[in-house]
């Protein structure tokens, strides 16, 4: 059995067997074998080399895997805040209805991403939304003004649009989300920014695997006036009458701010559930490929392996056939 | 490849067997989608636009033209929704002009909230929370819809927190020196006179 197994090793790597073919070994692309030298100069290839990769790519595996773990859990704890906070725009959007072609003069994007990476191509496509909104909103007497939560967005668009940038906020998920934490931002971005129309533009968690872009759109009070008397959407707005206060735009005013604070909450949260949930997939197709390489390298490993035991075979026993005949 | 495929097909199962309400698209586009998505499509056109709150919203039935007997309420709060599109006889609400009865068919209007009692009037049960502040919005189909920051059922106030409460804004109204302090403490003095009044009454 040892000689038909001789045998077909010896058939697949019958370059090998030829004497101190180093250079073309050392010149192999992909995996550089190395040689060193046993007792009486014979030449076994050393596997060390495999053996460190498969290693470091077990551990890649384990890290990838625990990492999609913690994603999970926390994807389940804010989810169900998620789904709870999504009546709150809802009213919002039954009076004022939603105007994203609003033509206004002072545009500013509030786009929302991650701070940390890892999480696929979510942020991506955020930044990509908000470039295609000031694109779309650029014209005579209009500008558009970049307001950033997260450093995955500061990064891409601090290198190409850093004069457009107003505010940047950074580490929003260091304490666990909450209305109050973001009602002073709001507040915050409210007093910093003149604005006409605020887009923000956040990841809506759909799905696990589904995350869809979404812009939703803040008027100011003066252009929902506009708006409402030049009819169209708002036209029945004159119809509700304002109680309290002294003026009808008081009221108005801090209708708008209530409005941006509770669908910033709300984005602010399907944002955060639609990273764990990229970052779950991203790192569940990174354990799976850590496992396809594994199994590559165990199998060049073995091949490895066997061919230096072939090669010790041969040798040994060539040397002894010599000694006897 | 294989994977976006995948997910394809896993989009589709999952819209099906979806049964929470809020992401169903609505059937026709409304008019002002239309309008964004044909200028997006002119400026951007190999990204697909971005998907708008209309889409996710439900749309609201029209206003009836006769005065519908029971008045549906939508009450929110940033944590939860406590009552959804529920059928109820008559609320009460706390509007900075004062108590606020409104039945089916009350005149559409947007009101600001104070804090104060908020009821829920149902045949012949009444549900009383305290609502810190918010807006009541009522529409002229007899929708309401109620929208407050925080809101607790009666029976969760402790008495004696509130009198502690009060009795300490009203220590630092009287030693506070800047305008925002002494806002701060009317503020909270408004509260808890309003808690306190809300366990009496």
């Amino acid at each position: 059995m040892a000689m038909a197994a001789i045998r077909r090793e010896g058939r697949r790597f019958a370059p090998l067997i030829s004497p101190r073919p180093i250079t073309a070994v050392r010149s192999s692309p992909l995996y550089p074998t190395l040689e060193d030298e046993g007792p009486l100069g014979v030449r076994h290839i050393s596997t060390q080399v495999v053996r460190n990769r498969m290693k470091s790519v077990k551990n890649i595996q384990k890290i990838t895997k625990a990492m999609k773990m913690v994603a999970a859990s926390k994807l389940r704890a804010i989810q169900t805040k998620t789904e709870n906070s999504r009546g709150l725009w809802q009213p919002f959007t039954a009076l004022l209805g939603d105007l994203p072609s609003a033509d206004v003069n002072k545009n500013v994007v509030v786009t929302i991403s991650s701070d940390k990476g890892l999480c696929g191509g979510i942020n991506s496509t955020s930044v990509k939304i908000s470039k295609g909104l000031h694109k779309l909103n650029s014209g005579p007497e209009k500008e558009t003004k970049y307001v950033i939560l997260g450093e995955k967005a500061k990064a891409q668009l601090v290198r190409d649009s850093k004069k457009d940038i107003e505010l940047i906020i950074t580490e929003l998920q260091k304490n666990p989300l909450n209305y109050t934490q973001v009602s002073v931002l709001a507040d915050e971005i409210l007093k910093n920014v003149e604005y006409d129309a605020l887009r923000i533009v956040f990841n809506k968690f759909q799905s696990v695997v589904s995350f869809v872009p979404t812009v939703s759109t803040v008027l100011s009070p003066e252009i929902v006036e506009k708006e409402a008397e030049s009819g169209g959407k708002l036209g029945d707005l004159d119809s509700y009458e304002v109680e309290g206060g002294e003026t009808k735009g008081e009221i108005l005013q801090n209708l708008a701010e209530f409005q941006f604070s509770c669908t910033m909450f709300n984005a602010v949260l399907e944002n955060a559930c639609s990273e764990q949930g990229a970052r779950m997939s991203a790192m569940d197709s990174s354990s799976r490929n850590a496992g396809d390489m594994l199994d590559r390298l165990t199998l060049t490993y073995n091949r490895t392996r066997q061919a230096s035991i072939t090669t010790e075979l041969i040798e040994i026993i060539s040397g002894a056939s010599a000694l006897e005949g | 490849m294989l994977r976006r495929a995948s997910m394809l097909l896993a989009r589709r199962p999952i819209l099906a067997a979806r049964a929470r309400p809020f992401s169903t698209d609505l059937p026709a586009a409304p008019s002002a989608d239309a309008t964004f998505t044909e200028a997006w499509t002119k400026v951007i056109p190999n990204m697909d636009p971005p998907k708008t709150s209309l889409s996710f919203m439900q749309p609201r039935p029209p206003t009836p033209s006769s005065i519908p007997s029971k008045l549906t309420v939508n009450f929110v709060l940033p944590y939860a929704s406590e009552l959804a599109t529920k059928e109820v006889d008559m609320v009460i609400v706390p509007a900075t002009t004062g108590q606020m009865g409104v039945l089916p068919g009350h005149v559409a209007t947007i009101a600001e909230l104070k804090p104060g009692v908020l009821s829920v009037h149902k045949g012949s049960e009444v549900t009383k929370y305290f609502v810190s502040s918010g807006f009541v919005f009522i529409h002229a189909n007899s929708f309401a819809d109620i929208i407050a920051v925080e809101a607790v059922p009666l029976d969760r106030l402790d008495v004696n927190l509130v009198q502690k409460g009060l009795a300490e804004f009203t220590s630092k109204l009287s030693s506070a020196t800047t305008d925002l302090e002494k806002a701060e403490a009317q503020i909270g003095i408004d509260v808890h006179s309003a808690l306190n009044s809300a366990l009496t009454g």
